[in-house]
């Protein structure tokens, strides 16, 4: 079709499986994600979704299939192919990761200006006064007061370590963010206000993302595209609306018929 | 001569030899930590159980030896490290910079140069200079292995965020032949620069912990800082009071109860030296006039 | 050449929560909108109208047939396309006005007008959003509020403005004027002459029979498609 986006998607994945042993993590997943894209997978736990993304993120190996990333020259490469050391400087540069459990996403024993500049840090920047000044930069975009820079997250609030952990994942402008569970923890009205912030910012930066997340409400308003898991498998997929609306599957419509509505 | 129960410099010389071979592994990579099995010696750990299995490592019966602790030859670690060797290996001691061969050092390096064909042996309490922020082993040797150090920049970062400045005075990290970031021991930060480009040999023990590592000489030493706030050296703003040196590293004296204080070379030798040669300053008396700042 | 070609589309639900029952909606529709010209479906509720309109926005599926949407210089089949094919065409070529606004709740009501002109929330999309919201009648106080505060008829007049701000080939209208007086009715049937004018094809469901009087060039009447499957 011409004219309607790039063909070569940024995140390709074929015939993904994983086995813990005898038991079943994810079977036979293959599915593309595009710059730009916002996919969201979704099943209830034990569906497979964490398992899928720990294989894309490349922390755990997967038993069969492989995992194929556009790196940012523009060559594609096999995941499993790379160096630990690349793999390493991905994910400290073109890949964000956002754990459903800020501390683990977070230093907890340094600032929150730190917390934003390590990657930076990582990467080589070596001046103190451009990383102080993109980390309030980037404190501004999550909305966290600035004049906080200094305090670690320990004094911050559950809603804000998250916005934190978001600033820290994107200071280095990464193409690909994988979100477990972005908003789990967190008071309803807390997560409405990071659930519009995450969509603005991955909307104006471009940015494609694997978000996993059992909430559809999630899912509709972060996501473009969606995968239903159940037992290991994706059972449906198609775009958010398409599956939300117009479920197929027995058990996608017993998923959004208990939800209550909008 | 007659103690015989002791084997030459007190370690078996399998023991000896298991630690020369991770000695020869850690000079021939600079810098970084080489694992190896730490013997339980006569003395506690904290007192130089490391750079005591080293030397004996590599005393050689015509070595030459001095031992100092914060720069002082007589102070009762320094004497009785000294001892011990005078006593199981019969090796010549010295508190000379210029005539020894052998020098195991806590927490400072010598204000005399040192020069090729020499050993600096260092004691260290904390061989991981990553662990402050990353308390887990496994994550910071594979941090090390791929050179992932943007964590040594995040606690510098801290520093100049809660203090203006670079505010780490002591095991100040660096960086070895531009791979392996390594902490110098707790040696102020005055003597990092003598570690670059150095002739001598230097060695690190840490025995508590069971790491040797090293620098060979003439090796590629650098602090890290950043551009807008570099590496400084640090040293009171003074003069020793004894020998009137205004290039040595000092430690401060507090007099009495109001404050009043005297500086001094921390190189008991390097002092006693210089006032040999007739390079005496102020005596105590004017010293102590000093006032607090 | 038409804008919008329907060939033989059909659409049935299986409820697997109902023990299976299959309910068939629409089959073998087929119909063709030409640039500026409006369509309007007809049929009592139920008969599939807005359904049909979902299957051409692409948030149904489309069990049988073609959905030819004319892009750039050649026709993509809707119900053939992929999904990102999809998502590109809703923000180049196919406009959609539902019902009801679903909008994120925080986002004031000039965003939401202004962001449907794309992700970067620049003053310029503002400025044309408060245009179209102060032509809709929407007073200037509320636009910094997020529309879920608003009556029925203030956030059906949002949504009408988010959907035509931005001038999409073609445009689908599920009861834009429901909820609306007359003198809001009024202004939208004028926007909507305004959109034909300029040559967008429009597909609408609309029950207001002055509504439908004022806009629609030809009526498709969707019980013809009922019996079937």
């Amino acid at each position: 079709m011409i004219g309607l986006g790039n063909e070569r998607p940024l995140l390709a994945a074929q015939g993904l499986s994983k086995w813990y042993g005898r038991q079943l993590g994810c079977r036979d997943i293959s599915f593309q994600v595009h710059e730009g894209e916002v996919l969201a997978v979704v099943g209830e736990s034990g569906s497979g979704k964490s398992t899928l993304l720990q294989l894309l993120s490349t922390q755990l190996e997967p038993s069969a299939g492989r995992i194929c990333y556009c790196m940012r020259d523009g060559i594609t490469r096999d995941l499993a192919a790379l160096s630990e050391a690349e793999r390493r400087f991905l994910f400290r540069t073109d890949w964000g990761y956002v754990h459903q459990d800020p501390p683990l996403g977070l230093r907890m024993a340094v600032s929150a200006g730190a917390n934003v500049g390590e990657r930076l840090m990582a990467v080589g920047w070596r001046n103190y006064r451009r990383i102080r000044t993109t980390a309030v930069d980037w404190l501004d975009r999550v909305e966290i007061d600035s004049r906080r820079i200094d305090e670690t997250p320990r004094t911050y609030s559950g809603g804000m370590r998250q916005r934190l952990q978001i600033a820290r994942n994107l200071v280095t402008n990464p193409r690909l963010v994988f979100m477990d569970e972005p908003t789990g923890g967190l008071d309803v009205s807390v997560q409405a206000r990071l659930l519009d912030l995450l969509r603005g910012i991955v909307a104006e930066l471009g940015l494609a993302a694997v978000v996993v997340t059992h909430d559809l409400a999630v899912a509709r308003l972060l996501s473009h595209r969606i995968m239903v898991m159940k037992g290991g498998e994706v059972i449906e997929s198609g775009l958010t609306d398409q599956v939300l609306d117009d479920p197929r599957e027995p058990y996608t419509q017993l998923l959004v018929s208990s939800v209550l509505p909008p | 001569m007659n103690a015989p129960a002791y084997n030459f410099a007190y370690l078996d010389e399998q023991s000896k030899r298991m630690i020369r071979r991770a000695i020869l592994k850690a000079i021939a990579v600079p810098g970084y930590q080489v694992p190896f099995a730490s013997r339980e010696m006569p003395m506690p750990y904290g007192w130089g159980t490391g750079g005591v299995q080293v030397t004996a490592a590599i005393l050689g019966p015509h070595d030459s030896l001095k031992v100092i602790d914060q720069g002082s030859d007589d102070t009762t670690n320094a004497v009785s490290i000294r001892k011990f060797f005078a006593k199981t290996a019969g090796v010549q001691t010295t508190t000379s910079t210029l005539k020894a061969t052998v020098i195991q050092t806590r927490h400072r390096i010598p204000e005399t140069p040192l020069r090729e064909g020499q050993v600096l042996v260092f004691q260290v309490p904390i061989p991981e200079p990553l662990r402050f922020l990353e308390p887990r082993e496994t994550e910071t040797r594979r941090m090390h292995a791929l050179a992932d150090y943007g964590l040594m920049h995040v606690k510098l970062y801290e520093d100049i965020a809660q203090h203006g400045r670079i505010a780490t005075t002591y095991a100040y990290p660096v960086k070895v032949e531009e791979r392996y970031v390594m902490d110098p021991s707790p040696t102020p930060k005055f003597d990092n620069p003598k570690m670059h480009d150095c002739p001598a040999l230097q060695l690190f023990g840490a025995g508590r912990e069971k790491r040797i590592y090293a620098i060979p000489p003439y090796s590629n030493v650098v602090s890290l800082d950043f551009e807008d706030h570099p590496f400084e050296r640090y040293r009171h703003d003074g003069k020793c009071a004894l020998c009137g040196a205004v290039d040595s590293f000092l430690d401060e004296l507090i007099m009495d109860d109001h404050g009043r204080r005297m500086f001094m070379c921390s190189d008991t030798e390097y002092c006693e030296t210089r006032r040999a040669l007739g390079n005496g300053a102020q005596g105590f008396s004017k010293a102590t006039e000093a006032a607090p700042a | 050449m038409p804008a919008l070609k329907l060939f033989d589309v059909a659409k049935t639900f299986t409820m697997h929560l109902r023990g299976g029952i299959r309910l068939p909606v629409v089959s073998g529709v087929t119909f063709d909108v030409e640039p500026g010209q409006c369509v309007v479906l007809t049929g009592p509720s139920g008969s599939g109208k807005s359904s049909i309109l979902k299957m051409i926005y692409g948030s149904y599926r489309c069990d049988h047939g073609q959905i030819f949407l004319r892009y750039q210089t050649s026709f993509v089949d809707i119900a053939a396309a992929e999904p990102r094919h999809l998502l590109t065409l809703r923000r180049r070529a196919i406009g959609y006005v539902s019902q009801f606004l679903r909008a994120v709740p925080r986002v004031p009501a000039l965003d939401v007008v202004a962001d449907s002109l794309g992700p970067t929330r620049g003053k310029d999309n503002r400025t044309r959003a408060a245009e179209l919201l102060r032509r809709l009648n929407i007073p200037e106080r509320l636009w910094s509020l997020p529309p879920a505060t608003f009556s029925g008829g203030e956030q059906q007049r949002v949504n009408i403005a988010r959907s035509f701000l931005h001038d999409m080939p073609v445009l689908l209208l599920d009861e834009p004027t429901a909820s609306l007086d007359a003198r809001n009715r009024e202004l939208v049937v004028d926007l909507i002459t305004e959109k034909k004018r300029r040559g967008i094809a429009i597909v609408a469901v609309v029950h207001d029979e002055d509504v439908r009087e004022a806009i629609a060039d030809s009526l498709v009447d969707v019980t013809l498609f009922a019996k079937a499957a």
